[in-house]
C-alpha cells in the first residue's frame, strides 16, 4: 500500500518541530482542513522521533473521479495489450472478473473460450456493431413488422427493433441502475451488451448516467476502494485495511472534501471504538435508551422478585402481581410492618425498608451504568451536531474580531483552529463513552479513563474560553491561552487515540471487550 | 410515437390471442390496455388441481413489455387460489420470471400463462409458501414492490 497520505503527517510533524511558531496550527488548517493533529512523539520522551506515524494512523489514498477513470483506462490498456483483445472486450472481461487483472489473465490464458462465453462475449468477430434494416423482420418485443424498420442484434443474433432496444436499455440503466452487466433482452440469453454497442444505442442523456454507473462498478467491485459518503462528494478512498482486521484497527480516513469517516463501516469517524462495538452500541441505543430512561424515571423493582413495577395511581400499598409480595411504594419496606400508620408512610428508618432499598439500588446499577455512558455519549453527540453552527459563528466572530481589534485575517485564524479542535475532540470523546461502556475493569481501563478525563477537561476549558465575547477575545493574553489550549486538546486526543489503538492492535483491550456487559 | 409503447404491443398480442390460445388458457376480458383477465386450467392429471379453473389478473404498466406485468391469481366463488409453495393465499405469485431480474421483454401474456400452467403441473406439494399467514396479514405492497427471494428452482 502506498503512503501518499504521509504528506499530512509530515506537515503536522514539521509544525511541531517549531513549537514556538505561533502559526503552527494555522498553516496546517489552511491546506488540509482540520486534520493537523500535532504529532505527540516529539514531546513524548519514550519515542522521540523514531516512529513517524501514530498507532491509529492508517495509510489511505483519496482518488478523484479523473483518477478513477485513469486507473480503469490503464487496466484496460494493459489487458488489451497482453491478451490482444479489443479495449471494449478487455473492459467487459475486467468487469466480469471484478477488476482482478491477474485472475483474468491467468484464466484467459488457460481457457479463452470459456472465459469469453462466461463474460458474455461470444467468439465471433463480426466487426463493429451497427443497426441494420433486415427484410421480413418482426420485432419480438413490440411485434412491429413494417418494412424499413431499423433493428439491432448482438453477436447472439437475437434481433430487436432499435426503438425497443432503447426502451429496454433506459429501463435497465435508469430504472434498475444496471450498467456493466446488462444482458441481451432475449429470454435466457446471457450475452452482455458491450460498451460500443451501448454507445451506439443509448441516447445522450443516458450515456452520462451509463458511464457514471460503469464508473461506480469499478469502485464497488474493489474491496480496497470505497466512495466518500459525504453528500455530493465524488471521490473514492483506497485503504488496505481488511475486513477481518476491523477488531484491531479503526481505519479512519479523511477525504479531500474534509469529511472524516471510518473505512470499515462508512460511518462518521468513530475512533477509538472499533466498528463491531459501534454497531452494537448504536443498536443498543436505538433499542434501549428511551425505554431505559423511562424505566429509570417511572418504575421501581419489587423488593422480592425484582419485577419492574410501574405505579399508575392509587395508594402506596403495593402487591406484586407476580410474587404477591406486599410492600410500601414509598419506603420499599414490608407492608405488614407499617402497623397502624397505613397509607401514611413515616417508617423510613425501618430495617426491612433499608435492605429493600439497598437491593433495589443494586438491581439498578446496570441500568444506571448504561445511562451514565449513554447520557455522556448523547451529550457529545448533540454538541457534534451543533458543529456546523459553531463553525459559522466562528467565521462571523473572526470577521468581527478583525474589525474591532485591527488584527489581520491570519492573526484571527487561531479561532478557526480552536473550533476545529473542539469538533474533532468532541467526536472522539463521544465514542470514548460508548467504548468505555463495553470495557471490563482493569488497569488498562483506568489509564483509558484518565486519558478520557484529561481530554474532556481540556475540551470543556477550551469550549468556555472559545465562547467569550469579542471584547475579551481581543485580549492578546486570552489569544495565547486559547492557542495553548487548542494544541493541548489536540495532543490529549492523539495520546488517547494512540494509546487505545496500540492496545487494540495488541489485542489487549479487545480481550476485555469480549466479556461484554449486556 | 402516437400510440403508447405498451398499447401498441398489447394490441398485437390481443389480436393474436383472440384468434388462438393454447389449450387450457382462455381470455375472459381485455377491455383496455391496463388490465386483462384470463382463466387457466391444469391439463394433466395432477391430483392437486383436478377439475379446477383459476382466474389470473394481468396489469400492464406504460412500459410493458420492457417491464414485467403484474400477475396475480384472483379468488371468486368458482375460482379458488391454487395450492402451491410459490402462491400466497391472497393470490400473489412468487415467480422469478415475473420479477425484473427474470423477466424478458420477449415474454408475453400467452407465455406467462403457459409458464404458470407448467408451474402448477410440476408441483406435488399441497402447501403454501413459508410464512404465508404473516405475509398475507401484513402485506400491503404491490407485487412488483415486494423483494422476493427466489431460493429454489425445483418447484
Amino acid at each position: 500500500m502506498d503512503t501518499d497520505d504521509d504528506f499530512m503527517s509530515n506537515v503536522s510533524s514539521e509544525d511541531d518541530m517549531h513549537p514556538d511558531d505561533s502559526d503552527n496550527d494555522i498553516s496546517g488548517d489552511e491546506d488540509f482542513g482540520f486534520d493537523d493533529e500535532p504529532d505527540v512523539y516529539i514531546d513524548s520522551p519514550k519515542e522521540i522521533g523514531h516512529k513517524k506515524k501514530a498507532a491509529y494512523d492508517i495509510s489511505f489514498r483519496v482518488f478523484q473521479p479523473s483518477d478513477i477513470q485513469k486507473q480503469q483506462d490503464e487496466l484496460i490498456d494493459e489487458v488489451n495489450m497482453i491478451l490482444d483483445i479489443s479495449k471494449a472486450e478487455a473492459a467487459i472481461l475486467l468487469r466480469y472478473f471484478r477488476w482482478n487483472k491477474e485472475r483474468l489473465i491467468e484464466d484467459y490464458m488457460d481457457r479463452p473460450g470459456q472465459v469469453l462465453d462466461a463474460a458474455g462475449l461470444a467468439q465471433s468477430t463480426a466487426g463493429p456493431p451497427k443497426m441494420k434494416v433486415v427484410s421480413d423482420f418482426v420485432c419480438d418485443i413490440c411485434c412491429e413488422d413494417e418494412p424499413g424498420l431499423e433493428s439491432f442484434a448482438l453477436k447472439c443474433g437475437h434481433r430487436y427493433c432499435v426503438d425497443c432496444y432503447r426502451h429496454y436499455l433506459s429501463q435497465k440503466i435508469q430504472g434498475e441502475g444496471e450498467a456493466a452487466r446488462i444482458q441481451c433482452p432475449s429470454e435466457g440469453c446471457t450475452i452482455i451488451i458491450d460498451a460500443r454497442s451501448l454507445d451506439l444505442l443509448v441516447t445522450p442523456e443516458l450515456t452520462e448516467r451509463y458511464h457514471e454507473l460503469l464508473h461506480r462498478t469499478y469502485v464497488e467491485d474493489k474491496e480496497a476502494l470505497k466512495w466518500c459518503p459525504a453528500p455530493d462528494c465524488q471521490n473514492a478512498v483506497e485503504c488496505g485495511v481488511k475486513k477481518k482486521d476491523l477488531d484491531k484497527v479503526v481505519p479512519t480516513v479523511s477525504c479531500l472534501c474534509t469529511h472524516r469517516f471510518c473505512f470499515g463501516c462508512i460511518l462518521n469517524d468513530h475512533q477509538p471504538a472499533p466498528c463491531e462495538l459501534v454497531k452494537k452500541w448504536l443498536k443498543k441505543c436505538a433499542d434501549d435508551s428511551e425505554t431505559a430512561n423511562w424505566i429509570s424515571a417511572n418504575t421501581k423493582e419489587c423488593p422480592k422478585c425484582n419485577s419492574t413495577i410501574e405505579k399508575n395511581g392509587g395508594c402506596n400499598h403495593m402487591t406484586c402481581r407476580k410474587c404477591k409480595h406486599e410492600f410500601c411504594w414509598m419506603c420499599m419496606g414490608l407492608w405488614s410492618e407499617h402497623g397502624t400508620s397505613w397509607y401514611n408512610c413515616n417508617r423510613f428508618e425501618e430495617k426491612s425498608g433499608l435492605d429493600a432499598r439497598d437491593a433495589q439500588a443494586k438491581s439498578r446499577v446496570s441500568l444506571e451504568r448504561y445511562l451514565h455512558y449513554y447520557n455522556r455519549y448523547a451529550n457529545h453527540e448533540q454538541s457534534a451536531r451543533l458543529d456546523k453552527d459553531i463553525y459559522h459563528k466562528t467565521e462571523k466572530k473572526m470577521v468581527q474580531l478583525q474589525k474591532e481589534s485591527g488584527m489581520s485575517w491570519i492573526e484571527v485564524q487561531y479561532l478557526n483552529s480552536a473550533s476545529q479542535a473542539l469538533q474533532t475532540c468532541r467526536q472522539t470523546l463521544m465514542w470514548t463513552y460508548a467504548f468505555a461502556f463495553y470495557l471490563a475493569r482493569n488497569n488498562l481501563t483506568e489509564i483509558f479513563e484518565d486519558n478520557q478525563k484529561d481530554l474532556e477537561m481540556a475540551v470543556e476549558a477550551l469550549s468556555e474560553m472559545f465562547e467569550k465575547p469579542i471584547s475579551e477575545l481581543a485580549d492578546s493574553k486570552l489569544k495565547v491561552e486559547i492557542m495553548d489550549k487548542t494544541s493541548y486538546c489536540n495532543k490529549r486526543r492523539v495520546i488517547l487515540l494512540d494509546d487505545t489503538a496500540q492496545n487494540l492492535a495488541e489485542g489487549m483491550v479487545m480481550r476485555t471487550i469480549l466479556c461484554f456487559w449486556r | 410515437m402516437t400510440v403508447p409503447f405498451a398499447a401498441k404491443r398489447l394490441g398485437k398480442e390481443l389480436q393474436k390471442i383472440s384468434n388462438s390460445l393454447p389449450p387450457g388458457v382462455e381470455l375472459v376480458s381485455a377491455e383496455n390496455f391496463e388490465e386483462w383477465l384470463l382463466d387457466i386450467k391444469v391439463l394433466d392429471d395432477n391430483p392437486l388441481y383436478q377439475n379446477q379453473t383459476y382466474r389470473l389478473k394481468f396489469r400492464f404498466g406504460p412500459s410493458y413489455p420492457i417491464e414485467p406485468p403484474e400477475v396475480v391469481f384472483v379468488q371468486l366463488p368458482d375460482r379458488p387460489i391454487p395450492m402451491h409453495p410459490h402462491v400466497y393465499s391472497n393470490g400473489i405469485i412468487c415467480l422469478d420470471l415475473l420479477g425484473q431480474q427474470g423477466w424478458s421483454p420477449v415474454q408475453n401474456v400467452e407465455s406467462v400463462c403457459m409458464s404458470l400452467q407448467s408451474m402448477l403441473t410440476g408441483n406435488s406439494k399441497n402447501e403454501r409458501p413459508p410464512g404465508d399467514e404473516d405475509f398475507v396479514r401484513v402485506n400491503r405492497q404491490r407485487p412488483k414492490d415486494i423483494q422476493f427471494y427466489y431460493h429454489d428452482n425445483d418447484v
